[in-house]
C-alpha cells in the first residue's frame, strides 16, 4: 500500500514538474503576450495541481491537506485574475499603436 | 543529493542578485528584486527560519517590491534622459573603488566572525517559560528585545510622515494616489469582492498563531493592508484623506499603547518595558492587538503614497 502511494506521489509530482517545464519553455519561446499567458496558466493550473495531488497522500492531518488544496485554489484565482488583467492591458496597448 | 538541491537556489539567488544590479531598465531591476525576494524566502525556509521567511515574503518581496515598481513607473518618463547622462571617468573609478572597499570590508568581517558564533539562544530557551509565549521569535521581539520592536513601529510612522511630506501644499490633507475607476463588473472588482474576507481571516490567523508558531503582527498586517489596497485599486472604496482624525488616531494608537505599557512596567515591574510576573502573555497580546491595526494602516498608506488630490 505504501509502495503504491509512493509511486502515486512520484508520478504525480513528476507530471506536475513536466507541466512547469513546458510552461516555462512556452513562456520563453512563444511569440506574443497572449500565447505566453496561455503557456503560463498551464504551469499554474495543471503543474501545481498535480504537485499538490501528489503531496496529498503524504500529509499527516486532514487540516494540512485542506491547506494545500486552498493554496492551489488561491493560485488558480490569482493566476486567472492576473492573466486577465495582463491580457486586457496588452490588448489596449495593441489598439493604441 | 540534498546538497545538490540546495546548490540550485544558491546559484539562482547569486545570479539574480547580479542581474538585478546590472539591469539597465529600472522596471526590470524592480521585477528582478521581487523574484530575488521570493528565492530568499525559499532559502530562509530551508534554514528553518520560517518567521524570517514569512517576513521576507510579505515585506521584503511583496511590499518593497510594490513600492519599487511604483517608483519605477513614476521614473519612466525621465529614464531615457537619466540614462543618457554618463558620469565621467573619475566618478566611475571612485564609485568602483568605494564599492570594492565596502565589499572587502564586509568579506573580512564575515571571515573574522568567531566560530561557533556567539549565541543567546540557550538563554532564550531557558527563560521563555516566563513569558508564557510558545514561539521564541515572538518572545524575543516582544519580551526580551521589546525596545527594538517599539522603535521599529515608530520608525514606520516616521517613514509615512516622510512620504506625506512630499505632498504639494494645495493638496495637503487630501487623498493619496489617483481615484481608481475599474469596471464594476470586471475581473478586478470581482476579485476585490471575493478575496478580502478570506484575506482578513488569513491575516488574523497569521497574527494569532504568532504566539506559538511562525507568524505575527507584521505579516498579518501586511496581508490586511494588501486587502485594503486591493479594494482601493478596484475602485470599490476610495483612499481616505490623510487629514481624517480617525486615521491619525489609528496610526499612533499602536505605538502609544506600547509606550504606555512600557511606562506601566517601569512602575509595576521596575524597568521600562518590563512585564510584571504572571501578566507577560496578556500584556504581549494587548500590545500586538494594538499594534496590528496601526501597522496595517501605516503599510497601506505608505504604498498609497503622498496625497495627490483634495479631499472632496
Amino acid at each position: 500500500m505504501t509502495l503504491l502511494l509512493d509511486l502515486f506521489t512520484i508520478v504525480a509530482v513528476t507530471a506536475g514538474a513536466f507541466f512547469f517545464l513546458a510552461g516555462t519553455v512556452g513562456l520563453l519561446r512563444f511569440p506574443d503576450a497572449f500565447t505566453r499567458l496561455h503557456a503560463l496558466t498551464k504551469a499554474d493550473n495543471l503543474g501545481l495541481g498535480l504537485v499538490i495531488l501528489g503531496l496529498l497522500p503524504r500529509v499527516d492531518s486532514a487540516f494540512t491537506g485542506l491547506k494545500l488544496i486552498c493554496v492551489w485554489l488561491f493560485v488558480l484565482l490569482s493566476g486567472s485574475v492576473a492573466s486577465q488583467l495582463i491580457a486586457r492591458a496588452e490588448r489596449r496597448r495593441e489598439t493604441r499603436t | 543529493m540534498i546538497a545538490g538541491l540546495d546548490l540550485g537556489p544558491v546559484v539562482l539567488i547569486l545570479a539574480l542578485g547580479v542581474w538585478t544590479i546590472l539591469a539597465r531598465d529600472t522596471f526590470a531591476a524592480a521585477v528582478g528584486f521581487i523574484a530575488y525576494g521570493l528565492l530568499l524566502t525559499l532559502a530562509w525556509v530551508r534554514l528553518h527560519g520560517v518567521d524570517v521567511a514569512l517576513t521576507e515574503a510579505a515585506i521584503g518581496g511583496g511590499l518593497t517590491g510594490a513600492l519599487l515598481i511604483g517608483a519605477a513607473t513614476r521614473l519612466r518618463p525621465t529614464e531615457a534622459t537619466a540614462r543618457a547622462e554618463t558620469p565621467g571617468a573619475f566618478t566611475r573609478v571612485l564609485a568602483a573603488l568605494v564599492a570594492a572597499l565596502v565589499s572587502a570590508a564586509l568579506m573580512i568581517c564575515v571571515l573574522a566572525l568567531p566560530d561557533p558564533a556567539p549565541t543567546l539562544a540557550p538563554e532564550v530557551a531557558a527563560n521563555i517559560a516566563v513569558t508564557e509565549v510558545g514561539n521564541p521569535i515572538t518572545a524575543v521581539l516582544l519580551a526580551f528585545r521589546a525596545m527594538d520592536t517599539l522603535l521599529e513601529a515608530i520608525v514606520l510612522l516616521f517613514a509615512l510622515i516622510g512620504v506625506w511630506s512630499l505632498a504639494p501644499d494645495r493638496v495637503w490633507g487630501g487623498r493619496p494616489g489617483p481615484r481608481q475607476y475599474a469596471d464594476p463588473n470586471g475581473i478586478l472588482a470581482y476579485v476585490a469582492r471575493v478575496l478580502p474576507p478570506i484575506g482578513i481571516v488569513v491575516g488574523m490567523y497569521i497574527f494569532w498563531v504568532g504566539a506559538d508558531h511562525p507568524g505575527g503582527k507584521f505579516q498579518g498586517a501586511t496581508i490586511i493592508a494588501a486587502m485594503w489596497l486591493l479594494t482601493i485599486m478596484a475602485g470599490l472604496t476610495d483612499a481616505p484623506p490623510i487629514s481624517r482624525t480617525w486615521l491619525r488616531v489609528g496610526l499612533v494608537a499602536g505605538p502609544l499603547v506600547f509606550i504606555a505599557i512600557g511606562f506601566a512596567g517601569a512602575v509595576t515591574a521596575g524597568a521600562f518595558l518590563a512585564y510584571p510576573v504572571g501578566y507577560a502573555k496578556p500584556l504581549i497580546i494587548a500590545i500586538e492587538l494594538a499594534l496590528m491595526p496601526s501597522l496595517a494602516l501605516v503599510l497601506a498608506l505608505m504604498l498609497a503614497g503622498a496625497p495627490q488630490r483634495t479631499a472632496s
